[in-house]
């Protein structure tokens, strides 16, 4: 039997600057010409602070594919409001370094690729700071 | 901040609804998203309803919706101009006693647990109670809404770079990977005792001071706070505290007072562990 498509979380950063806006707008149109089914947030920040059980919803709703930011901030913010993303089932791609096109192809292609970082996988050496 | 259940809001295209063009989702969402929504877009026949919260579904429904039903309301969105969208949903939301969004920059610390080694700096460095324990003495942001906006000043504390704020400028603090370089970097590793009881508030207590005799022998309350203004300006640009976030300090009588209590708590909850 196939694989259920893992959900599609989307992240519109609305309270800061630090997504590029044509990054985001690209992203969110894609989603939108696609015709799939998907959830789209304005800030999951927010909702990470107001504890939102929406973010428990999708955390425990299996696989899912989210566009936002670092994935080190995401499992961070997700795990701040009670809600734990599933290691092995959630992938992040981030739309302050990753190009539109990057997010939207990797968003719609049904396969998830875990990347959360985790005590055992996270590299001592990372990218170099971008200072 | 409140912590009550927000409006959710559904861009119905099911069965019952004809469907919107590429265009429609696109103008709908970036309307709702910009007033501070989540929204679930879909095209199943079922909307679930969330155990908390309100519920407003979206749709170009082929026959009129019933207003509400079972908790859950239903609109038109055939003809509707962004602006007027805007209106409705901000109604919904007004009429669900749902929490308004936008009135606060979601700015607060975000703990990297894979990092924390918990060492309890951080709580005893902050003077404004974002940070407690948990029931097993672990480090927690309890206080979100006490943060500073756009201060970052904890996470310059930590010695395992495990302080994340996902909306600063720069990583590894934004939550870009953190490199060993980081790591050695001087400022990651600021002496906390010299945060605390030297340098800075040392030096905000002595021009307090001098401010205010100045301020008793000239009677010129303007020319004391400019010149406590500069200071702070001074100490800000030195690292990258905002200005405003100095100016808002307490008291130096009251931040003694203040990192001391925090002192006390970080202490309590290391000596438990
Ligand atoms: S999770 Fe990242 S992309 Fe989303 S609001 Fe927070 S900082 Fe912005
Ligand atoms: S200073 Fe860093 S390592 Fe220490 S308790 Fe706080 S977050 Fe954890």
């Amino acid at each position: 039997m196939s694989q259920p498509l893992p959900s599609i979380l989307y992240c519109h950063c609305q309270y800061a600057q630090v997504v590029p806006k044509e990054v985001k707008d690209a992203v969110l149109r894609r989603l939108c010409e696609s015709g799939v089914a998907f959830e789209a947030v304005a800030d999951l920040c927010e909702m990470s602070a107001r504890r939102d059980p929406a973010l428990a919803r999708l955390a425990s709703s299996g696989a899912v594919k989210i566009a936002a930011c670092f994935p080190r901030a995401v499992k961070g913010l997700f795990h701040q409001s009670g809600a734990d993303l599933p290691l092995d089932g959630a992938e992040v791609l981030n739309m302050r370094v990753q190009s539109a096109e990057e997010v939207g192809a990797a968003l719609l292609d049904g396969v998830v690729r875990p990347n959360l970082p985790s005590k055992h996988t996270a590299p001592s050496v990372a990218t170099p700071p971008s200072v | 901040m409140s912590l009550a259940p927000a409006l959710h809001v559904v861009l119905y295209e099911g069965s019952g609804a004809e469907p919107l063009s590429a265009d429609e989702r696109f103008g709908a969402l970036s309307t709702l998203l910009e007033q501070g929504y989540a929204i679930s877009r879909t095209s199943v026949s079922t909307v679930e309803k969330p155990e908390q919260g309100a519920l407003l579904v979206l749709g170009k429904f082929r026959a009129t919706p019933p207003a509400t039903d079972t908790g859950v309301r239903f609109h038109n969105l055939a003809n509707l101009a962004p602006a007027q969208l805007a209106d409705l949903v901000e109604t919904a939301r007004a009429e669900a006693d749902a929490p308004r969004h936008g009135a606060w920059k979601p700015w607060f610390p975000v703990i990297d647990y894979d990092r924390c080694t918990n060492c309890m700096q951080c709580l005893s460095f902050c003077l404004f109670g974002v940070y407690g324990v948990d029931g097993e003495k672990r480090i927690q942001v309890q206080n979100n809404d006490n943060c500073k906006t756009n201060c970052p000043a904890c996470s310059r504390v930590c010695p395992e770079a495990a302080i994340m704020f996902p909306k600063y400028k720069a990583g590894p603090i934004n939550g870009d990977l953190v490199s060993d370089a980081d790591l050695a970097k001087e400022k990651m590793k600021v002496d906390i005792s010299a945060l605390l009881g030297g340098d800075v508030y040392a030096m905000l207590r002595l021009r307090s001071e001098k401010a205010k005799s100045r301020f008793s022998k000239e009677r010129d309350s303007d020319k004391a706070l400019s010149e406590r203004q500069k200071c702070l300006i001074k100490l800000a640009a030195a690292g990258d505290i905002p200005p405003e976030v100095l100016m808002s300090l307490p008291s130096p009588e009251e931040i003694v007072r203040r990192a001391a209590e925090a002192q006390a708590k970080a202490a309590a909850a290391l000596a438990e562990q």
